[in-house]
């Protein structure tokens, strides 16, 4: 092969080496280096391709103003010209894994470079590009490094020769929910007579068409009249009273916990943050910016809503399997509605 | 969470800064916030500034409570 290829590299505060979540509001730089894994990606190309730098952006800041974080990503992109870029692995860190999928997506859409990415299955930045970009399906943690970079780099050698990429369970990449026309030696019919008897056998089999799963929820009806609701006040920003007496864990929570607010007027002064992932300084000054007790109350007081829920509902939301929300929506949702509770603030960081 | 409490046919609203989860995961109504670390505040104007501000917030969460939708509506 005659020049290697140009890759540009894209990852966090802290894949960059900046720090943790009290970098997490830097802006984007670029530096004509191999941070953080971009040097063992480029290890992982054996000399086929090059990393000609890596961008760096704190994951608050990205989300919080895309627009400007976008304008220099982009900027830098066009004027390193490189023949590939790759963003993360982002596992399933949310506002890093949307800052991948986002950027994966638009460099390839907009400036027509080939782009990849790695994200654990659940990861909701996976949304924003798994259709136009390849995703390398990787663990859920940072543990993971060790095999997702190889996937990622024998995925870029073959990106960037422009070779055709085999289906995804034998690459390593997440389903795009593109159909392919593949040769068979046994017709329709007798697959699917094969599938059924499989089946009807107890047998393992694989549908040659899995159904897309669309799981949305009616809107529930509207209040009628707010002055007569009571009203819960939800959290998964990891609020809980001095001492988190539950022991709700700081990442990937495997239970919620509930607090009797209802002599409160605020969360400030009994309660602090245990949330792992986002800079906890503003929180424990003030919880109710987290959640917002406070003017809860106050509109209680001047009859804009009935009442306040007399229990306060709250977990982690970092890291937590999407298994896990799943059950805690379930069992928080039945004891509000026992309550009669009649609607329901959840704020997230 | 938000969509499983939902289902018990309680209305639900989602304040959250990064509005484009939100949706991913399905919330119908949702109001956005201002920063991941304070959804409802702004230490950078702590004070009255601030408490304005997190009730114009609570206020619109709770209006979406009481407005009739029918498909993902962002209250902002």
């Amino acid at each position: 092969m005659s020049n290697p290829f140009k890759v540009l590299y894209y990852v966090n505060q802290f894949f960059g080496q900046v720090g943790g979540e009290e970098k997490a509001g830097i802006e984007p730089f670029y530096k004509e280096e191999k941070i953080g894994p971009a040097a063992g990606f480029e290890a992982l190309l054996e000399g086929e391709g090059t990393v000609i730098g890596t961008l760096v952006c704190g994951d608050n800041y990205f989300n919080e103003h895309n627009k400007e974080a976008f304008a220099f990503i982009m900027d830098t992109i066009k004027a390193a010209k490189p023949d590939l870029v790759v963003t993360g692995p982002a596992f399933n860190a949310g506002r890093y894994g949307m800052a991948c999928g986002e950027i994966a997506a638009k460099v390839t859409e907009e400036l027509g470079i080939p782009t990849l990415t790695g994200m654990y299955a659940e990861n909701p930045g996976l949304d924003t590009c798994v259709s136009k970009v390849i995703v390398v399906s990787t663990p859920d943690s940072a543990a993971g490094m060790r095999t997702a970079l190889p996937t990622m780099a024998k995925i870029a050698r073959k990106l960037a020769k422009g070779e055709e990429l085999g289906a995804p369970e034998e690459e390593g990449y997440i389903p795009q929910g593109r159909r392919l026309t593949v040769f068979s030696d046994k017709r329709g019919s007798k697959r699917a007579v094969e599938m059924l008897l499989a089946r009807l056998n107890n047998q393992a089999f694989e549908t040659e068409l899995p159904m897309p799963q669309f799981d949305r929820v009616d809107p529930a009806l509207a209040i009628k009249d707010l002055s007569k609701a009571t009203i819960a006040l939800v959290t998964s920003g990891g609020i809980v009273p001095f001492g988190n007496p539950d022991r709700i864990q700081s990442a990937s929570a495997q239970k919620w916990g509930k607090y009797d607010i209802s002599a409160a007027a605020a969360l400030k002064g009994g309660y602090f943050t245990i949330h792992g992932g986002y800079d906890p300084v503003y929180a424990n000054e003030t919880p109710d910016r987290v959640a917002p007790l406070d003017v809860m109350k106050t509109l209680e007081k001047e009859g804009v809503i009935g009442k306040v829920y007399d229990y306060f509902y709250t977990t982690t939301g970092t890291g937590t399997s999407v298994g896990n929300a799943l059950t805690f929506g379930k069992e928080i949702g039945a004891e509000l509605k026992a309550a009669g509770v009649d609607g329901v603030i959840l704020t997230s960081t | 969470m938000v969509k499983e409490i939902e289902r018990y046919g309680i209305p639900i609203v989602h304040m959250s800064t990064i509005t484009t989860i939100s949706q991913a995961v399905g919330a119908n109504r949702i109001v956005p916030t201002i920063a991941i670390p304070h959804p409802v505040g702004n230490p950078s104007i702590a004070g009255p500034g601030e408490e304005a501000l997190r009730r114009d917030l609570v206020e619109r969460a709770v209006k979406s409570l009481g407005t009739p939708v029918e498909d993902i509506t962002i209250f902002d």
